[in-house]
């Protein structure tokens, strides 16, 4: 038996009875067009968060007081509870090779009241020039904290755009006016570009003081809650991070380091990880559905050599092979499951730019996820084809033949 | 040439034995036209199956054309069921979603010969049934009985086989396309040489045949040539 005939026998059992092969085709076009959706959102929020990471700043180390716990890959302990860093410790990190910018950080939360009566609580950043470099953020009017405020004590702000918004109104410039942060006066010098949330630390929400300021004015210490500081290049974050430690641990004159330093590798592997198993978690529920519409092709199989039976006879006495009887019928299911895949990877994908674009989640459709869903379509096909086929072939001619 | 010797065959179902053929041994010569006989229960279908090689004997040897048929398994039966016999049903047993054409067509696919040769093939086994060419793109649920019969006669020649074997052909029909079809058969051994065996309990039936051989309780009761022949004048409508 040829490949053509084969398929000429495929095409003309399939289309006797087209509403039982169209209700079959649908289950597994469901099950497969979930797996596409929902691996495609769970791609694609992937990515977005990926994104949104490497926006914070690329080549990313930050410093952070207080030990990382065994087993977590994030501090849980709250900034500023253990306060071991220093001006000077950020001072001497710049020594270390490879290192770019250093950027040491304080922040807190205040309440921001403006002249207009307006006031929010937002976090107030104190930041040294270099924060800009470090953490990917522009202004768009006005400067960013200059050197020369900061070696003065300046009272001037920059705003991220949500505060300056909440305070002034939209679209208001909210250049040179005053803002008052825990009844100090400050000026508007800058405000920043929208650059969209992260999850973890929103510039947009924020607002931004020279470090000096902050530590003498608001937060009446001398220590940094986090020191941020970016390497020359990619593969040199291993020894900065390395040569950091060291450096630090030295200089605190402790035996453990009592800091830790998170790169943004260690940030996106674990996120990657969690999103990972969420799209797995996501493709396993839609995978159920494939498996019901496997046996929704069993299913049909089964009543198909049943009622052929006569059929199958026929073309045994006819010369046909047991093992081209089993052919015969696992065609027709991988047809099923084929034709099932195709529109079911079509509808997924349609599905996904519906969620995109109603729904505002970003989806990806990958070429991976497509070879997936194909490959697990046409292993349905013949993993739920094979037994009706064998049942097939197994008949006896001569009973089938009497089969009424 | 088919030769049965001592062919024994027993069915078991659960413990209890039945001894369906009792050491059978007969001999068709090639271009012979035979019906064998026999009430219900005589027999006869299984000895049609081991003929037709459908059925495999528990004892004795079959040999089709010098070759035992017993020591075969599965995929060379079919193949020899394929290549050497041609099946006509009572039922007709053409399949309802295919055209004639495709129907006739059934056995060379599985015989794997290519598109082109198998439609010149059908064709002509067509033309030599009888069967009108007007109906030959119609699927078979659209022609009558005595039609039915002659595609299932086409598709048991189109392989030229060295064996027709029709069981019951004449069963489904009424007498006059009956008669029709009886007709065919003799002109295809009267003219082509075939060698036919029908199975049937109808005397009226048998007598169309050169020979019948009478099967009662699994043995042959009687083998004679017959004298007095009925020939079907108007050879087929």
């Amino acid at each position: 038996m040829k490949l053509r005939d084969l398929l000429l026998e495929t095409n003309s059992a399939l289309t006797a009875n087209k509403a039982r092969s169209g209700l079959t085709i649908l289950g597994i076009v469901i099950g497969i067009a979930s797996v596409i959706a929902m691996v495609s959102i769970g791609a694609g929020t992937q990515s977005t968060i990926e994104s949104n990471i490497e926006g914070l700043g690329s080549n990313l180390l930050t410093v952070l007081p207080g030990v990382q716990q065994a087993g977590r890959a994030f501090v849980s302990a709250g900034r500023g509870s253990a306060q071991t860093l220093t001006n000077d410790d950020a001072e001497a990190l710049r020594s270390v090779s490879g290192v770019a910018a250093v950027s040491p950080e304080v922040s807190r939360r205040y309440q921001i009241s403006a002249t207009t009566g307006n006031n929010t609580n937002s976090n107030v950043m104190g930041a040294v020039p270099a924060y800009a470099a470090v953490h990917n953020v522009a202004v768009a009017m006005g400067t960013f904290i200059t050197e020369q405020s900061q070696r003065s004590l300046g009272r001037v702000a920059v705003l991220g755009p949500t505060v300056s918004e909440d305070l002034f109104g939209e679209g208001v410039d909210p250049l040179g006016k005053t803002i008052r942060i825990n009844r100090i006066n400050f000026k508007v010098i800058g405000m920043l570009q929208t650059k969209g949330g992260s999850g973890f630390s929103n510039p947009d929400d924020m607002v931004f003081v020279p470090l000096s300021s902050m530590q003498k004015l608001l937060a009446g210490s001398d220590y940094v809650s986090s020191i941020a500081m970016t390497s020359e290049q990619k593969d040199l974050m291993a020894s900065v991070q390395a040569e950091a430690s060291a450096l630090l641990t030295m200089r605190h004159r402790v035996a453990t380091p009592d800091f830790s330093i998170i790169s943004q590798a260690d940030i996106l592997g674990t996120l990657s990880q969690v999103m990972t198993a969420f799209t797995v978690f996501l493709a396993s529920i839609a995978g159920i559905s494939l498996v019901v519409g496997g046996i929704g092709i069993m299913n049909m199989m089964l009543t198909a050599v049943t009622e052929r039976t006569r059929e199958i006879g026929l073309r045994m006495a006819l010369g046909a092979k047991r093992r081209e009887v089993a052919a015969q019928f696992l065609a027709e299911s991988i047809a099923l499951t084929f034709i099932g895949g195709a529109v079911g990877i079509g509808l997924g994908w349609v599905i996904a730019r519906l969620v995109s674009r109603l729904g505002s989640i970003a989806t990806r459709v990958s070429p991976e996820s497509v070879a997936l869903a194909f490959g697990v379509a046409a292993a349905i096909g013949i993993v739920f084809g094979y037994y009706p086929a064998r049942r097939a072939a197994k008949l006896n001619p001569i009973e089938a033949l009497r089969h009424e | 040439m088919m030769e049965c010797r001592d062919i024994v065959k027993t069915y078991v179902t659960g413990e209890i034995e039945t001894q369906v053929l009792k050491r059978v041994s007969f001999t068709i010569r090639d271009g012979e036209f035979v019906a064998i006989m026999g009430p219900s229960g005589s027999g006869k279908s299984t000895l049609m199956h081991i003929l037709g090689c459908l059925d495999v004997p528990t004892q004795g040897s079959y040999l089709l054309d010098g070759r035992d048929v017993a020591q075969l398994n599965d995929d060379e039966l079919a193949d020899i069921r394929n290549r050497k016999i041609g099946f006509v049903f009572q039922s007709f047993n053409l399949l309802p979603r295919a055209s004639v054409l495709r129907n006739v067509m059934l056995p060379l696919v599985y015989a794997g010969n290519d598109p082109g040769t198998r439609s010149g093939l059908a064709e002509s086994a067509l033309r030599a049934s009888a069967f009108p060419e007007q109906f030959w793109r119609h699927k078979p649920n659209q022609l009558s009985g005595g039609m039915m019969q002659r595609v299932a006669i086409a598709r048991a020649l189109v392989n030229n086989p060295s064996l027709v074997l029709a069981d019951e052909p004449t069963g489904n029909l009424d007498s006059v396309t009956g008669e029709a079809v009886l007709a065919t058969f003799q002109r295809l051994h009267s003219e082509q040489g075939r060698t036919i065996v029908l199975i049937t309990h109808e005397p009226y039936v048998a007598e169309h045949a050169g020979r019948i051989i009478h099967i009662r309780d699994g043995q042959i009761a009687d083998d004679h040539e017959v004298r007095q022949r009925r020939l079907v004048r108007n050879a087929g409508i």
